[in-house]
């Protein structure tokens, strides 16, 4: 193909008959590759040979300075039997929850509740400041909310009354604690935080969806009698499902590469409580020396994003074709 | 008709409180910094005598002029090539419309769904490897790559609904596909690169892992994240200073956010849903 292209290209300036123009086209389709390179080359050199490298790590056994040694799949053996490995996987399935689902699900509600509000002056300014942790360093985020959950904190000192009565409803104890040094709670305390970085990105977007929803959709339903419950699963969920696949797809992939909130808040404890994939192989890779075994579990998080994406991905195009 | 103005209310209230709770942090991080050093401030309180003065003691300590100078360099590094080359490579998937350019296009996607950690490990090698460990390249170089599928995608969408009659024009006035990239087509794109360029620079002074990993000891060649991450190591325990320096690291990058906030959401927004 791209030697037809090639060879039946003319001179410039040939292009002035409607024939000519097509020729010149079609050598545009060849020639443009000579703009696509710069970016492929960044790409290839900087993302695809490394994850190539990653898969080839994963085989050896390696300090990262002396020989490597091959060693099969045993890398991979040992990201499922290690407890603590595995555990980080399972840690990262929780955070999902409060990653994903969690503000996904917050997102619909408070969309469906405050949609006229939004539009509304109170509005533009509402969606400026609900958008805001998308801008800040997770980092910073991190320090934050780390000084909020301490025990001297804003939640202690502002919801202390509400978690107190909570707590003792389920006999789980002092209502004032540090919850990040917490054995229980600092799992859910770094899920809290992804609640806060993911929540008003999902409603902001699923409040713009749903002023996409045609009116009249509405307006026929109430006149077959259906309530603002009915309303909402049989027109706004399904008029939706494109928003949703995009909020659970953009938060999943948070989720599973959370790295930088946990580096900071909670270092993976107490007692690898909140140790997480991303963590994991940076202090296997960069502080054991064991580069084999984390390039592995490098691979098998890469595999686990995608086995999360696929479904949903499929989900959302399938509804675009029928 | 009481009850939808009911509605109504309860939803302006519901916005209060769910912009009271993003704002949280920011107030806490803000009465904390007014805190004498050395004190344990409790939750949201405002201090008798507020320590404006922590705000410089905290840009002298964190030195955060070098590091202000350093995240600008890497930004100027990064976001200028990026936008670029993302560009060039937008026009020929949405306009040229290359050979093989669906699969390129899909090859580009899948660096979409890729998270850093699966590659940070051979990253470190390759730029060992060309000794560029501890060096503002070790953060620039790989940055382009690994922005590069969304902004090309960010481009190609662009690009893609701009009518291919303008390039025949062009074209049949004689002019070359370079001509035309920079003398018609660029100009046209200039809210789609504009967008780019906001996304991208406010991506790459909060990126964390990668000058975590990659400038490892010279902390002041790092991102303003990246130090930030340094500066929390070292002062861990006194949190008026800490929370004074979180502040300082944060602003330049949301007072960009609060000038172009409109082009930031929609572009987030949009990139997004195309996604």
């Amino acid at each position: 193909m791209l030697n037809s292209a090639t060879t039946s290209r003319r001179p410039l300036g040939a292009g002035s008959t409607l024939g000519g123009l097509r020729t010149l086209v079609r050598a545009d389709r060849a020639r443009g590759w000579l703009f696509l390179l710069p970016a492929l080359a960044a790409y290839g050199m900087f993302v695809l040979w490394p994850l190539a490298n990653s898969v080839k790590y994963s085989f050896y056994n390696w300090d990262g300075i002396n020989p490597a040694k091959w060693v099969g799949l045993s890398n991979y053996g040992q990201v499922f039997t290690n407890a603590t490995l595995y555990s980080a996987i399972e840690h990262s399935g929780i955070l999902i929850i409060f990653f994903s689902f969690l503000p996904t699900a917050l997102g619909l509600a408070l969309a469906a509740f405050m949609r006229s509000a939004i539009a509304g002056r109170l509005g533009t300014v509402a969606r400026v400041v609900i958008f805001l942790p998308q801008v800040v360093a997770l980092v910073a985020a991190g320090i934050a909310w780390s000084w909020l959950l301490g025990y001297n904190g804003a939640i202690n000192q502002i919801f202390y009354a509400p978690i107190d009565a909570v707590l003792k409803l389920l006999g789980l104890g002092a209502a004032k604690q540090a919850w990040l040094g917490s054995f229980q709670f600092a799992l859910p305390g770094v899920g809290l935080i992804g609640v806060w970085v993911m929540l008003g990105f999902c409603t902001v977007l699923l409040t713009v969806g749903m002023g996409k929803i045609d009116p009249s959709l509405y307006e026929a339903s109430q006149l077959d009698g259906a309530g603002p419950v009915r309303e909402f699963f049989d027109i706004t969920l399904p008029s939706l499902r494109q928003e949703i696949g995009v909020c659970l797809t953009v938060t999943m992939i948070a989720a599973l590469s959370a790295f930088d909130i946990v580096y900071i808040s909670t270092q993976g404890g107490p007692a690898n409580q909140t140790m997480v994939p991303g963590l994991e192989i940076y202090l296997l890779a960069f502080t054991n020396r064991e580069v084999g075994l984390a390039s592995a579990l490098a691979i098998v998080l890469v595999v686990l994003v995608v086995v999360c994406i696929v479904p949903i991905q499929w989900y959302v195009n399938r509804g675009n074709e029928s | 008709m009481s009850s939808s103005r009911a509605t109504a209310y309860g939803g302006r209230v519901m916005l209060v409180v769910l912009m009271f709770w993003t704002l949280l942090p920011f107030i806490s991080l803000f009465t904390a910094a007014l805190h004498p050093v050395g004190t344990f401030p409790t939750g949201l309180s405002w201090p008798v005598h507020p320590q404006w003065q922590n705000f410089i003691n905290a840009w002298n300590v964190a030195n955060l002029g070098p590091i202000l100078k350093s995240s600008a360099l890497i930004v100027l590094g990064t976001v200028p090539i990026t936008v670029v080359i993302a560009t060039m490579a937008g026009f020929a998937l949405g306009q040229l419309r290359v050979f093989g350019g669906r699969a390129v296009m899909l090859l580009f996607l899948i660096g979409l769904t890729l998270p850093l950690e699966g590659i940070i490990i051979p990253l470190y090698y390759e730029l060992n490897s060309f000794n560029l460990i501890d060096t503002r390249m070790a953060v620039i170089l790989p940055l382009i790559g690994l922005f590069m599928p969304f902004s090309v995608y960010w481009m190609r969408a662009h690009f893609v609904n701009v009518p291919t009659s303008l390039t025949e024009a062009a074209r049949s006035d004689g002019a070359t596909t370079w001509q035309i990239f920079w003398g018609v087509q660029v100009p046209l794109a200039r809210p789609a690169i504009i967008s780019l360029a906001i996304i991208t620079t406010i991506w790459t002074w909060n990126q964390f892992l990668l000058p975590l990993v990659l400038v490892p000891t010279n902390v002041d060649s790092r991102t303003m994240a990246g130090a930030l991450g340094a500066f929390q190591g070292q002062y861990s325990d006194n949190i008026p200073l800490l929370a004074a320096g979180s502040l300082l690291i944060l602003a330049p990058m949301v007072i960009v956010y609060i000038v172009f906030q409109r082009q930031f959401i929609r572009a987030m927004l949009q990139g997004a849903v195309k996604g």
